[in-house]
């Protein structure tokens, strides 16, 4: 228990003072470094709840892909971020505003899970000893869910022909490479033998 | 709490793990000695050469002459660099590389955490690695190991997609994400014939070669490629830095080996099952089928030509990724309606 204790106080400090840095931080390729920092320390909180599936699914999507393409379009941009930081003061109202709405909403849902009736024992309802984590999650996923789960699975499709329509260009004048015919080139098309006499070269 | 309970339930356990966790890095790090080694021995003997034969007999001491030669030498940080990401991306890189070795079953019970995810974990972990390649690219404040960082990235991630799909169609076969269930999985009456090359050998040899160019070895070399770029995304390090990148790529080298011996060639059980192999211990079946899999990486160096760069992506996207969507959709049918579906 103490060492459990332990380990939450450290992931969770650490994803607060790294979420933190993410805004602090002066270089934006230092901030999407701290982002990750905090989503590693968040899949140990979620260790820590025993829920390791996700834990690892938060890896493996949000830091091996998500912030990959984060990190690969903040490289590539070639802002003076010292010219951006000015009259960066006259944001503080606006920003302030959305960050307090947003702590209201999730005092109100907080607030709301403690007071409605039977939400405590949902909050706490354990993981039967004899699945584990990953079945468990199957199993609500793919019979109760299935509707919704293959509905996000259209949406997300949706999202990724939208993109590729958006950046399909066809260009003219563009020189492709076709590997058919790369691949049907055979030895007879592709070299010819000579016969090269001393000091005679290929002349004549 | 007193201090004897203290002892049975945090201390002596955490003795135990710590001691586990050396010895296997200890040994480890030995092999990765060892397979660097006959690496540049069998690219030799294809080539007929003799390869490394100068330091201790037939060159065995190579490895070790060569750490000290690059620990001994004055590490370099570029002026430009930012210097706390450029010293932080090669540990990354050979730390994770390290890290997924606590997962893997080296025998029956020899794991130094058997955890119920174990194959999410260590893709988790591959995944994990290409910052190590993305962070020491850009700190270099360099437009060639920057270029040569963008490059391998995109390599990574194309061949990530495809080895996804391939653990898929494992796991749908064993029903399991624990590594020792994957194996035992595989345990039948048929010895070798039962694992799981053979029913899903397409899958394998998709294995085999996204393998090759998620490690970034030859023929998709194309971070280093020494005769057209310079060394990629590690150009600017020398000395220790540059020492944990090769640690760390031999590291996942071995642990692709060992990947492979797991998913697909039965990890620690006997190719046939009945006593003269039996009694053989797992753990050497085990290091023979990861050292196969080795050579067939060393070969790979030795043998084919390097790929080009728009050969590389349309191998992964347009070839490997339809090829491996097929198989989990095809396997999944087989299993669903062959009754083989394991409960």
């Amino acid at each position: 228990m103490i060492l459990s204790a332990l380990f939450f106080y450290l992931f969770a400090s650490i994803c607060v003072a790294s979420a933190f840095m993410v805004i602090a931080a002066r270089n934006p390729v230092h901030s999407v470094l701290y982002l990750i920092l905090a989503f590693v320390n968040a899949a140990g909180l979620f260790l820590l709840l025993g829920a390791e599936f996700l834990a690892m699914i938060l890896v493996v999507v949000y830091v091996g892909a998500v912030a990959v393409l984060f990190l690969f379009v903040v490289m590539m941009l070639d802002v003076d971020f010292a010219e951006l930081r000015q009259g960066f003061l006259q944001y503080l109202p606006i920003g302030g505003l959305v960050g307090i709405v947003f702590l209201a909403e999730i005092l109100l849902v907080v607030g709301a899970w403690n007071i409605g009736p039977g939400i405590p024992n949902l909050v706490a309802a354990p993981i039967p000893a004899s699945v584990t984590n990953t079945e468990a999650i199957g199993l609500v996923l793919y019979t109760r869910y299935l509707y919704f789960f293959q509905a996000a699975g259209l949406v997300l499709l949706v999202a990724m022909v939208g993109a590729i329509v958006l950046t399909l260009r066809h260009k003219e004048n563009v020189k492709r490479q076709v590997i058919a015919n790369q691949i049907a080139r055979s030895k007879a098309t592709a070299i010819e033998i000579r016969n090269v006499r001393p000091g005679q070269g290929l002349q004549g | 709490m007193t201090l004897p309970e203290f002892w049975t339930s945090y201390l002596w356990p955490l003795i135990i793990m710590v001691a586990q966790s050396v010895l296997l890095l200890v040994i480890l790090l030995v092999a990765v000695a060892y397979i660097l080694l006959a690496d540049r021995k069998i690219w030799a003997a294809v080539q007929i050469r003799r390869g490394p034969n100068v330091v201790g007999p037939w060159g065995l001491l190579q490895s070790f002459a060569d750490l000290l030669k690059f620990v001994f030498k004055e590490p370099v940080i570029p002026a430009g660099a930012n210097k706390g990401v450029f010293l932080l991306a090669p540990l990354v890189s050979c730390v994770l590389a390290l890290a997924a070795w606590a997962v893997i079953p080296v025998n029956a019970k020899w794991v130094i955490a058997d955890i119920n995810v174990g194959i999410l974990y260590i893709f988790a972990i591959s995944s994990l690695s290409v910052y190590g390649i993305i962070m020491a690219g850009w700190a270099s404040n360099s437009k060639y190991p920057f270029l040569a960082a963008l490059r391998s990235a995109a390599q990574m991630v194309s061949y990530e997609v495809s080895i996804g799909f391939v653990i898929i169609t494992v796991l749908l076969c064993a029903g399991s994400l624990n590594l020792s269930a994957i194996v035992e999985a595989q345990n039948g009456k048929w010895g070798l014939l039962n694992w799981y090359w053979l029913p899903l050998l397409p899958m394998f040899v998709v294995f085999y070669v996204s393998a090759l160019a998620e490690t970034n070895r030859p023929p998709f070399d194309l971070v280093e490629a020494e005769s057209e770029l310079v060394a990629g995304f590690m150009v600017e390090y020398g000395s220790t830095p540059y020492l944990l990148f090769m640690l760390g790529e031999y590291v996942a080298i071995s642990t692709m080996c060992a990947m492979g011996t797991i998913l697909f060639l039965g990890g620690w059980l006997p190719p046939v099952p009945f006593p003269p192999f039996t009694w053989v211990p797992g753990v050497i079946w085990f290091t023979l089928k990861a050292l196969f899999l080795f050579f067939l990486f060393a070969m790979a160096k030795a043998i084919v030509p390097r790929y080009r760069y728009d050969q590389l992506m349309r191998l992964g996207w347009k070839v490997f990724l339809p090829l491996s969507l097929a198989m989990v959709a095809i396997v999944a049918t087989v299993l669903q309606f062959t009754g083989l579906a394991p409960k």
